[in-house]
């Protein structure tokens, strides 16, 4: 998180968070349960009645979007549950997999320990933002080329964290790779075909 | 998940006001968040620190000075850190993932709650997490576990590798509340598990961490971290090494180590420090200095090989260091 995360949400929501949450961020209480996931989900699901509801200005792969949360929901359940946004998958929800990963201000983060609470003001990138069009990202167009998955459930995570990663400082070696890589669990056990799908795309990202 | 209320100060002073018993400030929420999940951790009210302006890396004639927000991606990238305190750089480095790293804080990470799957597990007995209720680790599965600073309430590490690094060299941790500031070791800011392993520092209710400053020394730019684990990478430390020396025409003038992995706190080896000091910096000296690191081990069913897995992995990372000049 950098300093200026501030200007950030003011300039490009044209919101104050302040006019949201009101002067001491205390939030609004409803009364009714607006925003809970599915109620599958026992892990988030409301054991109390009147809870708290957070209003949320987040841009989500360039669109300005504004939900009411339960502050105890994550992003991930938010992208997926309410934003239908499917592709950001969930493993573990735990944060030990990797499958979760999207971009939060540019950021490769896990949206499965990101309250989406947090994210007001902020900028998720999430898979289905990654292509421009019809061209997809050269992070996807080496994950096609070099067939980077079988059962395809960890790619949009593995593509996510592989495009941060190149953001981060492009790596020089495989073992580098690897290493800041880590974070990405693949049951297929695909990580020799990712490793060359990062070093073909890495070759042409900027 | 319980529910609970949420708030998102932007001053350190709105941020202590709302604090208290109950309250669990939110910074990456890498902890927070995974915890609450599990019904381990239930306040009632959450307070999120990240429009606080708790950031910056700076290096002054005191020292180092980072605060509670940077994240451990940014120190571990810092060029300053990575210069004159290598060791921090490298402990942060070995920690967790990439995406982690971008999300958990400096201050988060020092509080970091331990990785014994019994403490995780709701439907166990754990002292830790429901006091008096007793210990599933002690006749359970304890490979994980500690061997050093124990009791017969609780054996849990205490996993940050950061803490690690930070003990070695004698960091000073800042702590804000409504009523003022203080300033802690953070060697004495952890406490060992004794009867009331529920207690993990001297953190107050509602007390905020504001930053941490490691002094200047002559031998933090001349330092290591090692660790040890079950797989290369994303996984805790059996074991771990952060040795610093300040050596002048081959003799150690001073050392500094701690180790992770071990101890219910953060394990600073004062012992292996006087052994090295006015010695030879080299491998005769540094096997017979690691001799006693491990005296006062209390190993469990499962890891009986701690004490050896510390003393050969202080050597080596007292070798390593040495080799690298
Ligand atoms: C899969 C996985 C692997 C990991 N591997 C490693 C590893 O190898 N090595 C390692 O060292 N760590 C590891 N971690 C732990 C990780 O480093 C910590 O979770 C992280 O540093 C916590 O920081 P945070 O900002 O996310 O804290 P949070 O989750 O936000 O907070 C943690 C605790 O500290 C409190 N808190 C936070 N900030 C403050 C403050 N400024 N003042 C007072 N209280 C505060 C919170 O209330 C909470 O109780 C791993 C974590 C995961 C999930
Ligand atoms: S070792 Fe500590 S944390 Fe683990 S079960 Fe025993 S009391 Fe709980
Ligand atoms: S679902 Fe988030 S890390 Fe596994
Ligand atoms: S492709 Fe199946 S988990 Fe990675």
């Amino acid at each position: 998180m950098n300093p200026d995360d501030d200007d950030v949400g003011h300039s490009r929501s044209g919101v104050s968070r302040r006019t949201v949450l009101g002067s001491t961020g205390a939030v609004a209480v409803a009364g009714s349960l607006l925003a809970t996931a599915t109620a599958a989900d026992a892990a988030v699901a409301p054991d109390a009645v009147g809870a708290p509801v957070v209003t949320v200005r987040v841009k989500v792969n360039g669109e300005l979007r504004t939900v009411q949360v339960d502050p105890r929901v994550t992003l991930l359940d938010t992208l997926r549950e309410r934003l239908g946004l499917h592709g950001t998958k969930k493993g573990c929800d735990r944060g030990q997999c990797g499958a979760c990963t999207v971009h939060v201000d540019g950021r490769r983060v896990l949206s499965c320990l990101t309250l989406a609470a947090t994210t007001d003001g902020r900028e998720v990138t999430t898979i289905e933002g990654l292509a421009r069009g019809d061209r997809l990202h050269p992070m996807q167009q080496a994950f096609v080329e070099r067939d980077g998955l079988q059962c395809g459930f960890c790619t949009p995570g593995q593509i996510m964290s592989a495009v941060g990663m190149v953001q981060e400082g492009k790596a020089s070696s495989d073992e580098e790779i690897r290493e800041r890589m880590s974070g990405n669990i693949c049951r297929c056990s695909c990580y020799p075909r990712i490793v060359d799908a990062i070093k073909d795309a890495q070759k042409v990202m900027r | 998940m319980r529910a609970y209320s949420f708030t998102q100060p932007r001053s350190v002073a709105e941020a202590v006001a709302h604090g208290g018993a109950g309250t669990a400030f939110l910074a990456g929420g890498t902890t927070l968040v995974d915890l609450m999940k599990l019904n381990v951790m239930t306040p009632d009210q959450v307070v999120d620190i990240n429009r606080l302006p708790l950031h910056g890396i700076t290096l002054d004639r005191d020292g180092l000075h980072i605060a509670a927000l940077e994240r451990m991606s940014d120190v571990a990238a810092d060029r300053t850190v990575r210069r004159d305190y290598p060791m921090i750089a490298q402990a942060l480095q070995l920690s967790a993932s990439g995406q982690l790293r971008n999300m958990a804080s400096i201050g988060g990470n020092l509080l970091q709650r331990t990785r014994c799957g019994y403490f995780r597990d709701v439907t166990t007995a754990c002292n830790k997490r429901e006091p008096g209720s007793g210990c599933s680790a002690l006749a359970g599965i304890n490979r994980i576990h500690a061997i050093l600073g124990t009791s017969d309430d609780c054996v849990a590490t205490h996993p940050s590798d950061l803490a690690v690094a930070l003990v070695a060299l004698e960091t000073v941790v800042h702590l804000a509340t409504a009523q003022g500031a203080r300033t802690v070791p953070l060697d004495a800011f952890y406490t060992l598990p004794g009867t009331t392993p529920h207690v993990e520092n001297v953190l107050r209710p509602g007390e905020l961490i504001t930053g941490i400053s490691v002094p200047r020394s002559p031998w933090a730019a001349h330092s290591l971290y090692l660790k040890i684990r079950d797989r290369q990478s994303y996984e805790f430390a059996l074991a771990s090494a952060a040795v610093a020396l300040d050596v002048h025409r081959g003799i150690i003038r001073q050392a500094r180590i701690a180790a992770g992995g071990v101890g219910t706190k953060p394990w600073r080896l004062t012992s292996v420090e006087r052994a090295l000091a006015g010695r030879p910096a080299n491998a005769d000296t540094f096997e017979s200095a690691v001799g006693n690191a491990a005296d006062g081990a209390r190993p469990l069913t499962h890891n009986a090989f701690k004490p050896a897995l510390l003393r050969r992995t202080l050597i080596r990372a007292l070798i390593t260091l040495q080799e690298r000049g």
